[in-house]
């Protein structure tokens, strides 16, 4: 199959990601959008090391992916503390640290 | 030996200065014994000098090394000559005489001590200038004296006008430090030495202008120290401080530091006749505006100021003579430190008496109540009069003599300057002693205790008799000759025997014109204002200090006050309005920082679009 098209697909996924960060409130789902970008680089990655052949594309896929396992656990470690003590996950509320 | 005449008071001013409060009780006797030893010791150093003959009278005492750079060295040395001598025995006399009336004189004056310590500090100062072998350390006594006449004119801290003064006196003699200091470096670099025998030595071998330039450099000095025109305004108000200090440092010692240094060197005005011609002005013009401002003050110590000058502008003059004139303007120093420091203490022993009074006005008929200061003040004014055989005779008849043979218009200077000197002198003693008692309310004048007219009274036997003493028995034409130069004065033909009758009739006229004018007619309690504008410009010392403020303190007030204005407005100007902008910009750069995640994550996407962008921009 033509990898422009897997190319495309993971950009589609980047621009649909990079909306719901902009857009959500809902921290919840900011963080979603946040994996779905991530995700989106992966098969960009991947898409890469299978046109070219080699397996740098896919050595980086794996970085990204324990990385982005690392930063799961913070973040939503960071997101049940906010609503443990504002009893809300809007992040449009979690404002205070600012000039 | 030598270093023990300044070691002693300059001992006495360190431990009652660094002493403090424990050294109230017995600072001032401290004071007296130091100033009362180093006397002993000049004389003794005198007696030794006696024995000696003459070619071998001046010694050095080589102290240490002092500067020494590659070639150029200034040593610590001390020299003792006939001319030094004769200072160190005028200072370290009418010294001990002034710390002993001082003792009676600042008696209920709670910082009695700080004034003993200032005295003996001034006269170590005042030794070591005059003791000093070359032109830097007599810099140093220089400043020195010029430190303690600060500290002793603004003595009365707490007077506006006294702290005025003491300013007044500080900066315009640094007006004449900087002639001194020119001097110093024009030696330097022209002789390569700055001691007084090198000088001395190399002095022929230089150009005519530079012997000349520092000539008038060393006369600048003088003048700033002397109070000669054009820098005399200091003197009057210096007579804001303690009346002792009036009669030791402000007629009889410091002020004729100048006289001193135009005579130490004679060695340069020798060969410049235009230095001279520019000494002889300046004491010409000084002698007859100090007498001609005497006339008209009312403030008793006033008009012995414009007195002091006018008797130190025949000095100066007399030194500017050249050869001739050395010897008579160190005579007439010495005689004027006597009888003039006698009428200072008696000028204080009236205001003792009267409260503190100085104005002549409110004197009148203190003959009977104050009887010895009369008889003591009577004596001094005999002498400045310069009627034989008392001491201002024999030295101011000289000096007129030796003016008229060197040019008509000088001798007419000081034959004047004799007649105004006798007129404004009856006039003082005419309003303070004779006509009837003018005396404000409650003032009982009494005599002073004996402490203080002691002093007065040796003073007034070395005015009677100082010039004959000098003269006759100290033989001190013949006792300076080593050092200046000139031998016993050939006494002038024709021009002497006409000239002594002619000058003690301008005398008498002086005199007898003041005692019409103010001893047989009633003295106005209140300074009369419809007066002459020549009376109201000597009661104006002559403009002197409107000249100053006109054309130095003002012009130097509107630069100061343009370059504050530039300092404020342009540099802090330009500085300020940077900061404020980098100020006012980063306080709208910080709203940046809302808080808000999701405006984070637009700029760092925009950012990285931005990015991708220019790279992409960049491949095409």
């Amino acid at each position: 199959m033509n990898p422009n098209n897997y190319l495309a697909l993971a950009a589609i996924l980047f621009t649909i990601g990079a909306f719901g960060v902009l857009v959500r409130r809902n921290a919840i789902i900011v963080f979603m959008s946040v994996e779905m970008m991530l995700n989106a680089a992966n098969l960009a990655f991947v898409s890469a090391a299978h046109t070219t052949g080699t397996l740098d594309g896919q050595i980086a896929a794996f970085f990204v992916m324990v990385v982005a396992a690392a930063e799961v656990v913070v973040g939503l470690a960071i997101i049940v503390t906010i609503f443990r003590t504002r009893r809300s996950a809007s992040i449009d509320e979690a404002s205070l640290l600012k000039y | 030996m030598t270093a023990a005449l300044i070691g002693l008071p300059l001992f006495g001013a360190a431990v009652l200065l660094l002493g403090g409060r424990r050294t109230n009780a017995w600072g001032h006797f401290l004071a007296v014994l130091m100033s009362a030893s180093s006397f002993f010791v000049g004389v003794a150093l005198f007696t030794q000098m006696i024995g000696r003959p003459t070619e071998s009278r001046a010694v050095h005492q080589h102290l240490f090394d002092w500067i020494s750079v590659g070639s150029f060295k200034v040593p610590f040395d001390l020299q003792v000559d006939q001319l030094s001598m004769v200072f160190v025995l005028l200072i370290t006399g009418v010294g001990t005489l002034i710390h002993i009336y001082s003792i009676g004189y600042m008696e209920h004056d709670e910082n009695r001590r700080r004034f003993f310590a200032y005295l003996n500090l001034f006269v170590a100062a005042m030794l070591l200038l005059v003791l000093a072998d070359n032109y830097l350390l007599l810099y140093v006594g220089w400043e020195g004296v010029g430190l303690a006449s600060y500290l002793l004119i603004s003595f009365y801290q707490h007077k506006p006008s006294a702290a005025a003064a003491g300013k007044k006196a500080f900066v315009v003699n640094r007006v004449g430090d900087v002639g001194l200091s020119i001097a110093v470096m024009l030696m330097v670099t022209t002789f390569g030495t700055v001691t007084f025998s090198g000088v001395a030595s190399a002095a022929g071998s230089a150009t005519h202008s530079q012997i000349t330039w520092i000539g008038l450099a060393l006369l600048l000095a003088a003048c700033g120290k002397s109070a000669q025109f054009p820098l005399q305004s200091w003197l009057l108000d210096a007579m804001e401080g303690p009346t002792p200090v009036s009669a030791l440092i402000h007629a009889a010692t410091m002020v004729t530091a100048g006289v001193y240094l135009i005579t130490r060197a004679h060695a340069i005005f020798d060969l410049s006749s235009t230095a001279r011609t520019a000494v002889v002005t300046i004491g010409a013009i000084t002698l007859l505006m100090g007498a001609y401002i005497g006339t008209a003050k009312d403030d008793i110590k006033k008009g012995l100021a414009g007195s002091t000058m006018s008797q130190i502008g025949y000095m100066i003059l007399a030194a500017g003579l050249g050869p001739v004139g050395y010897v008579f303007a160190i005579f007439h120093l010495l005689t004027h430190g006597l009888f003039k420091a006698g009428l200072f203490l008696g000028a204080g022993s009236v205001m003792h008496g009267m409260h503190d009074d100085v104005n002549m006005r409110h004197y009148g008929a203190l003959r009977t109540s104050l009887k010895i200061t009369y008889v003591t003040f009577g004596l001094g004014y005999l002498a400045i009069l310069g009627v034989p055989p008392f001491a201002g005779f024999w030295s101011k008849d000289e000096i007129i003599r030796v003016a008229f043979e060197q040019n008509f218009w000088i001798g007419m200077c000081t034959l004047i300057g004799a007649g105004v000197t006798a007129f404004y002198m009856t006039r003082m003693m005419a309003m303070t002693f004779f006509g009837e008692a003018r005396w404000e309310k409650g003032v009982h004048p009494h005599e002073s205790p004996l402490v203080m007219t002691a002093p007065m009274m040796i003073l007034a036997i070395g005015s009677v008799f100082g010039g004959l003493l000098l003269k006759f028995v100290g033989n001190i034409e013949g006792w300076l000759e080593p050092v200046t130069g000139f031998g016993v004065g050939q006494n002038g033909g024709i021009a002497g025997k006409v000239l002594m009758p002619a000058t003690l009739g301008v005398i008498a006229l002086g005199a007898f014109y003041g005692w019409t004018k103010y001893g047989r007619r009633p003295v106005p309690v209140v300074a009369p204002s419809d007066v002459s504008i020549f009376t109201r410009a000597a009661r104006a010392d002559v403009y002197g200090d409107a000249l100053n403020e006109a054309v130095f303190m003002r012009p130097g007030q509107y630069l100061t006050r343009a370059l504050v204005w530039f300092d404020s407005k342009a540099v802090d100007g330009t500085i300020g309005a940077l900061s404020a902008a980098i100020g006012g910009l980063s306080a709208r750069g910080r709203r940046i920082q809302n808080g808000y995640a999701r405006s984070y994550a637009l700029s760092m996407l925009g950012g990285a679009v931005l990015i991708a962008f220019v790279l992409l921009l960049v491949r095409l």
